[in-house]
């Protein structure tokens, strides 16, 4: 059990049977008056943010998050299949909660999931994947024209923009945490 | 050097300041014990023990007895101690300025902290304005006086005697009139509490609601509470006893009354007096968004 003294940010607390993360907290004490404890809050399964000021003396539940590294294993739909290699448990998550990570997540690909209970909320990538450019714009060798970059979709169906060397079958490395091209995978 | 040791510099000009201006308007400095049998009980401040005695939460109860010994105008910059006291303008341990005089009620008080705050304007070279969470503010224009019914009236939407009496008055004060007030730019002086809010105040007339006491605001950052000295034993003795009895209530430990001070208390000349938080004003002066900015060593470091 936290209390309001431990109330800070970064901590995960159970408000009406829903996980949220303080996003933002002060402590503040008017003149004289009590001491108030201010937090934002977050949501972590609809995102939904929530402000809340508490009193000295309140008690709060943490939440219990727990993150596994599990694989993908596909997609369908809008279900997507996460397996845990170890207990060869799965967890399906909806499209809404993997969100941004869809555009880099190929079968097989090792993840990290958050999981609320048995509820799957939320998945963390590695921090680059590779991908195969499946179309692109061919470069004419020569071409003098000065672009330094241009757009290419990869597997997953994602678009972004890739240097013009880059020819389609061609496997490519992307950031995902700012879903820019990395670099070209060699051999 | 990072920006936080650069504010030392300033900090240590601004306390320099402080000292010239009240040595020249003749208030005599004093160091009064820090560890004492007592402080002034209160509702929500703890005192950290000290081995039977306590760390003082300020310096009030001896500079009063020193008021009763014949002082007329005294200061005094001290480290204070409050428990569980800390947030982005907070730390347990911190360092007040505390000055009375016997020759004026509160609005005396109210003249000294503008006056004040143009002496450290000017030797902080700041030109008149300072930038404060994104806001130009001037430290040495008239400081605009509002009563607390009237910033509940106009920023808290509900009237003033409601708040206290459904215990949202602290609440509003933080979510509603203190973000109102960081929109002024001039110093605001926020006045007339209601007595619940003011243990040790003079009432502004007998039985009244509400005590001549007063905060000094400057970008929405509380920097100093000043009121007229209550100086009736048997009133005080009451006030103290309240709050003990509203401590017990929310199982927090009683407080022993600081009895010198009480029998001190009829010689006590009518006065006024004002604590300022000096690590606040130091935010002012060096735009720091955060405490922790303007002192030397934050209570995590250690």
């Amino acid at each position: 059990m936290y209390t309001s003294a431990d109330l800070k940010k970064g901590l995960k607390i159970l408000i009406d049977g829903a996980p949220y993360l303080i996003t933002a907290f002060d402590f503040t004490k008017p003149g004289k008056g009590q001491a108030l404890y201010r937090t934002k809050m977050r949501n972590m399964i609809n995102g939904t943010m929530l402000d809340r000021t508490y009193r000295s003396g309140e008690t709060f539940e943490p939440a219990s998050l727990e993150e596994r590294q599990m694989e993908f294993l596909y997609k369908e739909g809008t279900h997507y299949t996460f397996m845990d290699q170890q207990t060869y448990e799965q967890v399906i998550m909806e499209e809404e909660a993997v969100g941004d990570a869809k555009n880099f997540m190929l079968d097989n690909l090792k993840v990290d999931v958050l999981l609320f209970g048995e509820k799957a909320i939320g998945v963390t990538l590695p921090n680059f994947v590779n991908l195969r450019v499946t179309q692109t714009e061919q470069w004419a060798k020569g071409d003098t024209s000065g672009n330094d970059s241009k757009p290419a979709t990869v597997e997953t169906g994602y678009t972004l923009r890739v240097p013009p060397f880059i020819e389609e079958g061609e496997l490519i490395t992307i950031d995902t945490r700012t879903g820019e091209y990395s670099t070209r995978v060699k051999g | 050097m990072d920006q936080r040791d650069r504010n030392l510099y300033l900090r240590a000009n601004i306390i320099a300041a402080i000292r010239e201006f009240f040595r020249t308007s003749n208030f005599l400095e004093v160091e009064t014990p820090l560890r004492i049998p007592a402080n002034a009980p209160e509702e929500y401040i703890d005192p950290y023990c000290s081995e039977g005695h306590f760390l003082q939460t300020s310096p009030e109860v001896c500079m009063k007895r020193l008021l009763c010994r014949g002082h007329q105008r005294l200061f005094q910059i001290s480290k204070c101690w409050r428990r569980q006291e800390r947030g982005s303008r907070h730390l347990p341990e911190f360092t007040m300025l505390e000055w009375y005089r016997t020759d004026s009620d509160y609005t005396g008080l109210m003249s000294d902290c503008e006056t004040l705050l143009s002496h450290i304007a000017s030797v902080c070279d700041c030109k008149g304005s300072l930038n404060f969470r994104g806001k130009l503010l001037q430290p040495t224009a008239h400081a605009l006086r509002i009563t607390v019914e009237e910033a509940f009236k106009r920023f808290g939407g509900k009237e003033m005697r409601e708040a206290v009496k459904d215990g949202s008055f602290d609440e509003l004060m933080v979510s509603s009139i203190e973000p109102a007030l960081a929109t002024i730019d001039c110093p605001v002086i926020l006045m007339d509490y209601p007595r619940e809010m003011a243990a040790l105040s003079r009432l502004k007339a007998k039985d009244s609601p509400v005590a001549e006491r007063f905060e000094l605001y400057l970008g929405g950052l509380e920097l100093a509470n000043g009121f007229s000295e209550l100086t009736n034993p048997q009133e005080q003795r009451l006030r103290f006893a309240e709050a003990n009895q509203r401590r017990l209530a929310y199982g927090l430990p009683q407080l022993p009354m600081p009895e010198p001070f009480l029998s001190e208390l009829d010689r006590m000349p009518d006065s006024a007096g004002i604590a300022l938080g000096i690590d606040r004003l130091v935010m002012l002066f060096t735009g720091a968004e955060n405490i922790d900015e303007v002192v030397a060593f934050t209570p995590e470091e250690l």
